[in-house]
């Protein structure tokens, strides 16, 4: 899919073309998604519009104009989506939220968001120890006192809030 | 008259102590909101939204807008300060607000980008006093088909006037809009797009889709740019402020320009965005000093923010009036009233007179709470900005988790948020525009009902959208606005071909 870029001086990178026709092949194929659906369904007239008469209207200019992007994406310059460092820094932020979310179900929110805290500004990394301990600590107890004392909204939690008694 | 006692009864409720407070909470919040990278107008009200679920409705708006009005203030903060916009309509006001801070006159341009954004908001808010209730009344005889057609009108503007790639506007909205169909259909009581996942039975919450576009995207962009800020100093003192208000009425010109502008960008959907650069553009077209602009012109500072700010408040005016939102956060405000049970649009005017007057009173109220604060803290919050991003960054991204999650208590909705977070970041880099993808979220619904039910009362003729003045009036000026944009480039392509070969013959 990437293909080489012919000038040496400038930062290597994800080639935008390449992206954006991955993206525009994603909506044409999410397009070909909703009109199986719509047409599945019933996109016609049965003494009035059936349920997917809308969708599927939609669904239809939804795939031209993404078809039109695939296109136009064939005849503009290409240059560079992301490099290769910016990338790197993007995943730095995405891997610790990822690990966040997927920790919210078993251990609740408030572990997870302390868990979160010491691995993102470990990843990132520029603060000291004390710090990052610090934060991973008041921010969650922080969170509790707004949320489940002060608005009383329920938040999600595991096993720690529970041994807590909450 | 009637509407002038109204607006007094409505000043009284905006005026009580608890609405002050509310007011002055919500333009702190805002400020903060549009200081910080990765939270903004739409993803600040909509992390908010849940908490205000409980509180009587007129107490939660004043609340919501006030973060509105706060979120437009405080763009301007780090514009000028340091040269990074917190909002995107704020991307003008850093072509001369940083030079003035550059030169050591930050405090000066901060005064002036306050200022003119207080008097274009306030051109705004007039325009909504005395037009909105008109509008409203108009819009009251109204069947769906006429509803429809002011829908594709304002689809139609998007894609027309919009800034854009055009098939990537369109593709934006059709995505909003099949996001919008999904779950349970209203009418027919099916479901749809599901494809047998309980999760999505719900559809997608538009909120979720707004903290992940905006806050989780935003956050990824700004991760790539290397996690530091450099900013100037600045203090303002009254006799500074004092000083920069007597030199305004000279460009009184300027100002009336971008107050015109924003007001009709606001109302026709093209946005604060545009018109930001719009006004700018002018005051520089027509200014005596356009040569020198770029260089820190303090007009350069006043155009775009005026028409930014008239922008972002007449965007309310269709909200309240035909309950079809001007901006994304006007869109989420939508949301909201649908939340208190208010149904938004001609219906409001009548049934809810103390809301909607309340409201219109807090925004005259609001945004002069907002000019005092935020010249009185502008220190404080350029302080925020050197709170190191490795701090600031996971307590936004997990108050955004927080926001999506309270919305229906769901931690699926997490997972979508992280979702659209990513598309988020990958859409902003490949200009697809966001907004029209929220707008049409949140009408989509409404929007079909009205197709729908317009057709069943032709029995599928579409000829209903023909069938008097006022919808094929209507329907007319969406397909010109759709084709305008086009036709022009084609004129202008026609242009630089005869222009160019022109050119050839010259030369030959």
């Amino acid at each position: 899919m990437s293909q080489p870029t012919n000038t040496t001086d400038e930062p290597r990178g994800l080639p935008r073309r390449s992206v954006e026709i991955l993206v525009a092949l994603t909506l044409i194929a999410l397009a070909g998604v909703v009109l199986y659906d719509s047409h599945g369904r019933g996109a016609g007239w049965d003494g009035g519009p059936q349920n997917g008469f809308f969708p599927a209207r939609v669904g239809w200019i939804f795939l031209a104009a993404a078809v039109f992007v695939l296109w136009q994406s064939f005849r503009t310059e290409s240059g560079i989506f992301v490099t290769y460092g910016q990338l790197g820094q993007v995943a730095r932020v995405l891997g610790p939220l990822v690990l966040f979310v997927a920790l919210i179900g078993p251990l609740g929110l408030y572990v997870a968001a302390a868990i979160f805290i010491v691995a993102f500004m470990g990843v990132v990394g520029g603060s000291r120890w004390w710090s990052i301990l610090l934060t991973a600590v008041i921010v969650p107890i922080a969170c509790f006192w707004i949320f489940e004392l002060q608005f009383r909204v329920p938040l999600p939690k595991g096993p720690l809030e529970a041994a807590l008694g909450y | 008259m009637d509407d002038f006692s109204s607006l007094l009864a409505g000043f009284q409720i905006a005026l009580s102590w608890h609405n002050i407070g509310f007011m002055a909470l919500g333009v702190i919040l805002g400020i903060v909101v549009g200081v910080l990278p990765g939270l903004g107008g739409p993803n600040g009200v909509a992390i908010l939204l849940p908490l205000t679920f409980g509180m009587d409705p007129t107490s939660a708006i004043i609340l919501l807008s006030s973060i509105y009005w706060g979120a437009l203030f405080g763009g301007a903060i780090t514009s000028i300060l340091f040269n990074i916009p917190g909002e995107a309509w704020s991307v003008a006001t850093t072509f001369d607000g940083y030079p003035m801070a550059i030169r050591g006159h930050a405090a000066e341009a901060l005064t002036a980008a306050f200022t003119a954004s207080f008097i274009g908001a306030l051109s705004g808010v007039v325009l909504i006093t005395f037009v909105a209730p008109l509008v409203a009344s108009f819009a009251l005889r109204f069947g769906p088909a006429e509803f429809f057609a002011v829908f594709l009108l304002t689809f139609c503007s998007f894609v027309g006037m919009g800034r854009d790639n055009r098939a990537k506007i369109i593709t934006s909205l059709c995505i909003g809009f099949l996001l919008a169909a999904v779950g349970l259909d209203s009418i027919s009581g099916d479901l749809r797009m599901t494809f047998g996942s309980t999760e999505l039975m719900r559809g997608f919450d538009f909120l979720v889709v707004v903290i992940g576009l905006f806050g989780i995207g935003e956050i990824l962009l700004t991760a790539e740019e290397g996690l530091v800020f450099k900013g100037k100093h600045a203090k303002i003192d009254l006799k500074v402020v004092l000083k920069t208000w007597a030199s305004l009425p000279r460009y009184w010109l300027t100002l009336v320009r971008s107050c015109v502008v924003g007001m009709w960008m606001g109302v026709t959907p093209g946005g604060a965005i545009a018109a930001s650069f719009m006004g700018y553009g002018l005051a520089k077209r027509f200014s005596k000093r356009g040569a020198h602009f770029g260089k820190g012109e303090i007009e350069g500072v006043l155009a775009p923010e005026t028409a930014a700010h008239a922008a972002g408040t007449s965007a309310l005016l269709p909200m309240l009036a035909l309950g079809i939102p001007g901006s994304a956060t006007a869109a989420v405000l939508l949301g909201g009233l649908l939340v208190w049970g208010l149904q938004p649009g001609p219906m409001l005017f009548v049934e809810q007179k103390d809301f909607v007057w309340g409201l219109i009173a807090s925004m005259y109220l609001g945004n002069l709470a907002g000019l005092i604060i935020v010249l009185a803290t502008v220190p404080l919050f350029a302080a925020v900005m050197r709170i190191p991003f490795s701090f600031v960054a996971p307590v936004i991204l997990i108050v955004c988790a927080i926001g999506a999650y309270t919305i229906s208590n769901s931690v699926f909705d997490i997972w979508v948020m992280l979702g659209f977070g990513i598309l988020g970041y990958i859409f902003k880099k490949l200009d697809y525009p966001l907004a029209p993808l929220v707008l049409a979220l949140v009408l989509g619904d409404r929007a079909e009902d009205a197709f729908r039910q317009a057709l069943l009362g032709s029995a599928g003729s579409l000829d209903v959208f023909w069938a008097n003045g006022l919808v094929s009036g209507l329907v007319i000026v969406a397909l010109v606005l759709l084709l305008w944009g086009p036709i022009t480039d084609a004129i202008a392509a026609l242009g630089r071909r005869n222009e160019s070969a022109k050119a050839a013959k010259a030369a030959e």
